[in-house]
């Protein structure tokens, strides 16, 4: 199938489910629609909602805040799972201590801590920073942790035939090995990091995306949860497209789908 | 260098056991081995007879159980500092770009990276890869990645090269350039080389003398055959003199014997 084909198909998928739902909320059956658009909206409702939020300009504060937060976990996250990944890989022992802890910690559902952050960090930004934290953390130091230990062996044995010490072991071997690691999980991570925001968010905050459709919620607006709905996925869309921007950049060294091989 | 009364590489008494399950697997039994400096010798033996093994304790990859290493007269501890390593598998660092992989080389003994960089250059440019050094290498066919592992190596100016069938994933047309670029680029400062092989005919048509090794286990150097072929030589082309084939014909009456041990063996291992 050609690229042309395929984005006409995935486009005529969107419109016929958007003119189903239009038709099921709008034409009469009997005397109301089959669906009731109190509880269901309607797609030019939710599209006028969307509109208005950006033209009066209300939604970028919460825009802007779930951003914060979302970025702010992912890095702390990131940088956490990076440190206790080298660490635990290079450090058997550690390792073998502290497994059960990790493994408990990690099995916990982290929404469950949520109530905990509030109580600890307060409504703001950091209680949600903090939940984003540990959902990107585990995802991060696992990866880290992988990639540490499967460096192979081939290329470790070399590296040492070149003389290299630790240090330098670790600045071209055993970094670029985690990184790469860490990277092939950044789609996931980032993903996590939101969800860690807007779930945050929606317990119990003042601002950002989640509290939007939470406010929206509480007083029957299913029009307003909608556009909330809509506002996440296109920034959760623009995010992604992002990430794999800088995944390409930082990956260029990765074998892809097009390789080109010469001979000799 | 110069002027080294020392042998390059001398094994004395080596021998190589592994614990394996229920007992220990003796892979290499009391052998020695000379390299003298500037000399080029191939170790030829039965698929699993322990040669790289050998090799691996040459560059202090693993120490013997037994016996002794001496490196241009002094004992091995640890790795070989004096030697140069190419591999059998794929060893470049796969997130560095070809000049990357070969100027990294000269970082341990604390060259500036921009000194590096030139060097490296120019290494890429001797191995015959000017235009691919901004490559990765996914990006690179096995012959121009071996090439770059050649030059990575060579940079560094070892007194010893050891090679553990460098060029055993390639086809045959590549090998023979890569056995043609080794010998040429080994022919301007004739390092000690141990060469590692299970082709007889590429042993022959590079080294200065063939080593063959015993069916393992307990594998020893069981003949020393020295290749009184002229040089420079072309790999392809030496193939067809007669002395060639008299030589061909005499080691493999010896390694004939112990590759049908080794393929018993392994018959019977698996039934």
């Amino acid at each position: 199938m050609n690229r042309l084909t395929l984005l006409s198909l995935q486009i005529a998928v969107g419109i016929v489910l958007l003119v189903l739902w239009h038709l099921l909320t709008t034409i009469p059956v009997g005397a109301k629609p089959l669906l009731d658009p109190f509880f269901f909206s309607r797609p030019l409702d939710v599209l006028a909602r969307v509109w208005k939020d950006f033209y009066s300009g209300t939604i970028w504060r919460h825009l802007g805040i779930t951003l914060t937060e979302t970025i702010l976990a992912f890095v702390t996250g990131a940088i956490g799972g990076i440190v206790f990944g080298f660490v635990f890989a290079r450090g058997e022992i550690v390792a073998a201590i502290f497994d059960p802890y990790i493994k408990a910690a990690n099995a916990l559902p982290r929404v469950v801590l949520a109530p905990i952050f509030m109580l600890w960090f307060g409504l703001g930004i950091w209680s949600k920073v903090a939940l984003g934290f540990t959902l990107v953390f585990f995802i991060v130091f696992f990866n880290v942790y992988q990639g540490v230990r499967e460096v192979s062996p081939t290329i470790l044995a070399n590296a040492r035939m070149l003389g290299m010490n630790e240090r330098q072991l670790l600045r071209h071997v055993y970094w670029p090995a985690a990184l790469t690691w860490m990277f092939s999980s950044l789609h996931t991570s980032v993903g996590f990091a939101l969800v860690g925001a807007v779930v945050g968010e929606y317990l119990g905050s003042s601002a950002g995306l989640g509290y939007k459709i939470h406010e929206a919620e509480s007083v029957f607006d299913v029009t307003g949860v909608f556009a909330g709905m809509v506002i996440l996925a296109i920034f959760v869309i623009v995010i992604d497209t992002i990430v794999t921007a800088i995944e390409n950049r930082l990956l260029v060294w990765r074998p892809g789908t097009q390789t080109t091989t010469a001979q000799g | 260098m110069g002027g080294n009364t020392f042998a390059a590489v001398a094994l004395h008494g080596v021998s190589i056991s592994f614990l394996i399950k229920g007992g220990v697997y003796q892979a290499v039994a009391r052998t020695d081995l000379v390299v003298a400096p500037g000399e080029f010798v191939a170790i030829v033996g039965p698929t699993g007879c322990g040669k790289s093994t050998l090799l691996n304790v040459a560059a202090g990859l693993i120490a013997p159980s037994t016996g002794t290493t001496e490196i241009l007269g002094s004992t091995l501890a640890g790795l070989n500092a004096k030697a140069g390593y190419l591999f059998q598998q794929d060893a470049l660092m796969p997130w560095k770009t070809a000049l990357d992989n070969v100027a990294v080389a000269l970082e341990p003994q604390g060259v500036a990276r921009r000194e590096a960089l030139e060097r490296a250059r120019h290494w890429l440019d001797r191995v015959g890869l000017a235009a691919f050094t901004d490559r990765y290498p996914h990006m690179l066919s096995g012959g121009q990645r071996k090439r770059v592992a050649l030059a990575q190596i060579l940079i560094r100016d070892p007194e010893i090269l050891l090679m553990d069938e460098p060029f055993g994933p390639l086809d045959a047309q590549t090998r023979q350039i890569m056995g043609n670029l080794l010998l040429d680029l080994w022919a301007q400062d004739r390092k000690a080389v141990l060469f590692v092989t299970h082709d007889l005919e590429e042993a022959i048509s590079l080294a200065d003398r063939v080593a063959v090794m015993s069916a393992g286990p307990a594998a020893t150097i069981v003949g020393n055959y020295p290749i009184d072929l002229g040089r420079p030589r072309d790999i392809a082309e030496i193939r067809t003199e007669p002395r060639f084939h008299e030589i061909h014909k005499a080691i493999w009456a010896k390694l004939r014997g112990e590759v049908q041990k080794a393929y018993a063996l392994g018959e019977g291992k698996k039934s």
